[in-house]
């Protein structure tokens, strides 16, 4: 028996999390192994890209080669009921959510996390590319990942300094080059999935499409606005459109047209030449804090507004109270600002938190 | 990991020392072919109808009337697709009256019989307890049934039916009775003529025995179609060279079965009652599935209000426990069971099944330590957010 902490790893049948349980397994842990079934449409219940029947025996063979347990955890209600329910509401007040983050935050770190309690479980690790450093006083700091091309500490920066405290990134300190080479050593010939934007639960439909059916009025047309106020044209539900797209708006002008914002409220499409692309300022919130050192007085940093975003110079301007959403002045202007998106809040390696951007 | 105790006897059993021993021979000594002319061939023959007079027997039986095949479930599927296409051929009856609560095996076959070659499918009710009555198959019995299918013994909810009084009921309007004993052979002893069946299927790994071997059994003049087809092997019904080493291994293992059972059934039906006792007392909404005394001795199953069944397992097993659930499903995606939504649980009960099955080296120590832990366990898959 051994007097290691028991782990549990969530596993998806890929390399990344192959070779984070791997690592535990090695590193004497006492690991067991889960996977999550995730909800998608009636009639393509097999085809959540998360979870296909594929993945799921990929997992099992993985934590058989370790000589693990591993259990497939049912998390189709609650994933219904958070991760789809915000993405419909994200997209019927006019803003674009981000579904990773919500399912980090209430699946993987709620429902799987209480398992893994019930289980005896003290860790929970994944096979992200972040880091996590612990200090003396017990204090966790999520770091970007070594390979900062496969850094995901954006999608872990909606999890609470608690849930942090639980974790465990075991390929933080790693390349993807070096897990490719870690799996080999291991002999796990598990299969890479490609990296996709596409959301697990559309099963490769268009979202759009998934959409029009389970929330029509993200569908419904209203009319095109210049940036001064000027009809022209209609368009055929704001969920169609994101912030700086340039083509298929369906209006003709002298110059390119770009989406500048969606108005929920009234339904309109804003749009309007380059210039008016753009923002030095918007605002954050509520602030998910995870660095020690408290937000108390304006702060330079740097901030990623979306997953792949590079990182841009700003600075963060405190809430005038606890909850509130905090200012953000950025440097340069930057054209994708993207309310429904996370904005994530590093000082070079670390991660002091994260807001959701706000409409303007 | 805690040290692991073993509670799901009904799912397979480990290989009793004197079948592995029994075995040995048939691997590399006695290896000929059963069906060759020469000495090698005549060797495993004599070993294989040894085998069939010994299966015979202890199912008072004859030997040309029993025909090894690769477990219960090819078994079911020989017994129900064979005799309903061949009365089909014979007499035209078209009609099939099985129970709600038979295994996959048999359920799944019928209905593809029903789906794919046109047969009528009938399904006699079964009562709160999963029991079916030899009243409500005569009501049902027509000239044209083909075939009655109903299980000696339910896995999920260890409920015995009173197979006797059905065989009795058929064998006078002349319809062969066929009746899936995989679990029932295990625990309870068998007699093809007291019960007047005119097919049962057993499965050697539900008692003692390899995984992978099975008997079908086969009154002479029931009417069976080969599913499988090929040489003449048993009694042309099942093409293919027999697999020696395994049938070997299954007529020991029966015959310790059937010989063991009473001492068996005397040392289980305590810890069994002591067992439901404990949990029925101890847990709150909690509900024994299946007959309380017309059950297998070793088998205790139960459902628990809004548990998730498999999150229970789960528990379960990271305590060193390993039971099972009637809707077992390693793939997180649960259905209730169809057989205890057949007794009328609602689905709020049927998806937090938990079938608990002693065996050879259960202590009442384990089963004591097995209920200690019980409560506490429903109570953490119950506090679980929304399943």
């Amino acid at each position: 028996m051994s007097n290691m902490p028991k782990v549990v790893v969530a596993m998806s049948g890929g390399v990344d999390s192959s070779v984070a349980a791997a690592l535990l397994v090695e590193q004497g842990y006492s690991v067991t192994g889960m996977m999550l079934r995730l909800w998608s449409e009636d009639g393509c219940e097999d085809a959540n890209r998360c979870c296909t029947p594929d993945a799921m025996a990929q997992a099992r063979k993985m934590a058989g080669q370790l000589g693990i347990p591993f259990y497939v955890i049912d998390a189709k209600q609650t994933f219904r009921q958070t991760v789809v329910q915000a993405f419909l509401d994200g997209y019927t007040a006019g803003v674009t959510p981000n579904p990773c983050i919500t399912c980090n935050r209430q699946v993987r770190w709620g429902l799987l996390w209480e398992r893994a309690k019930a289980l005896g479980a003290e860790y929970m690790a994944t096979g992200h590319y972040a880091r996590l450093e612990r200090a003396e006083d017990g204090q966790v700091s999520l770091l970007r990942a070594l390979d900062k091309h496969k850094d995901q500490s954006y999608v872990l920066s909606g999890l609470s300094r608690e849930q942090l405290a639980h974790s465990m990134f075991p390929l933080g300190g790693y390349t993807k080059p070096e897990v490719r080479e870690l799996a080999q050593r291991f002999n796990l010939s598990a299969a890479e999935r490609p990296d996709s934007q596409d959301l697990c639960f559309l099963a490769g439909q268009d979202y759009r499409d998934f959409l029009r059916r389970h929330a029509p009025e993200t569908h419904r047309p209203g009319l095109i606005r210049s940036v001064q106020g000027e009809v022209l044209g209609e368009h055929q539900g704001l969920a169609n459109y994101t912030i700086g797209q340039r083509k298929g708006l369906g209006v003709t002008a002298s110059r390119p047209l770009y989406v500048i914002q969606k108005k929920a409220v009234t339904n309109e499409l804003i749009v309007g030449y380059e210039e008016d692309l753009g923002s030095r300022c918007f605002m954050a919130g509520p602030m998910n804090w995870i660095a020690a050192k408290p937000l108390l007085e304006p702060m330079e940093l740097q901030v990623k507004i979306r997953y792949k975003a590079p990182l841009a110079e700003a600075v963060l301007f405190p809430p005038e109270q606890e909850g509130e959403p905090a200012r953000v002045e950025t440097r340069h202007p930057l054209r994708d600002i993207t309310p429904g998106q996370l904005a994530v809040f590093y000082q070079d390696e670390r991660v002091l938190g994260s807001g959701l951007i706000l409409s303007t | 990991m805690n040290e692991r105790k073993y509670f799901d006897y009904a799912a397979t059993t480990p290989l009793d020392e004197r079948v592995f021993k029994a075995m040995q021979p048939y691997w590399t000594e006695i290896f000929g072919n059963p069906s060759s002319v020469h000495s090698f061939g005549q060797q495993a023959d004599h070993a294989l109808e040894e085998a069939r007079r010994s299966v015979a027997r202890l199912l008072n039986a004859r030997p040309d009337e029993i025909v090894f095949t690769s477990g219960g479930s090819e078994s079911d599927n020989l017994a129900l697709r064979g005799t309903a296409l061949a009365r089909r051929e014979q007499t035209g009856a078209n009609h099939l009256l099985i129970s709600p609560v038979e295994h996959h095996a048999v359920s799944h076959t019928a209905r593809q019989l029903a789906d794919q070659s046109g047969f009528e499918l009938e399904f006699v009710p079964v009562d709160e307890f999963g029991r079916v009555s030899a009243r409500d198959v005569a009501e049902r019995l027509r000239p044209t049934t083909a075939v009655v299918s109903v299980v000696y013994a339910n896995n999920e909810i260890g409920t015995i039916n009173p197979i006797a009084e059905i065989g009795a009921v058929c064998r006078e309007m002349g319809v062969p009775l066929h009746t899936d004993a995989v679990q029932g052979a295990a625990h309870l002893p068998m007699d093809v003529e007291r019960d007047k069946v005119d097919l049962l299927s057993m499965g050697a790994h539900k008692f003692y025995g390899p995984k992978g071997v099975g008997v079908l059994y086969i009154r002479r003049g029931t009417p069976v179609l080969p599913v499988q087809t090929g040489g003449s092997q048993e009694h042309n019904l099942r093409a293919g060279t027999q697999n020696l080493p395994l049938i070997a291994g299954l007529a020991e293992a029966f015959r310790i079965a059937q010989e063991e059972s009473e001492e068996n059934a005397r040392k289980y039906r305590p810890m069994r009652d002591r067992l439901i006792g404990r949990v029925l007392e101890e847990i709150p909404d909690a509900r024994l599935t299946g007959h309380a005394v017309e059950r297998l001795p070793n088998h205790a199953s139960f459902v628990f209000k809004g548990v998730d069944g498999n999150a229970l397992l789960m528990l379960l097993d990271g305590k060193g426990y390993a039971c099972s659930s009637g809707s077992a499903c390693r793939v997180g995606n649960p259905k209730p069971s169809e057989i205890l939504l057949a007794t009328g649980l609602s689905e709020e009960w049927a998806l937090g099944s938990l079938r608990i099955t002693l065996g050879r080296d259960t202590t009442p120590e384990d089963v004591d330590a097995l209920a200690d832990d019980l409560p506490d366990l429903v109570a953490a898959a119950r506090s679980f957010s929304s399943q």
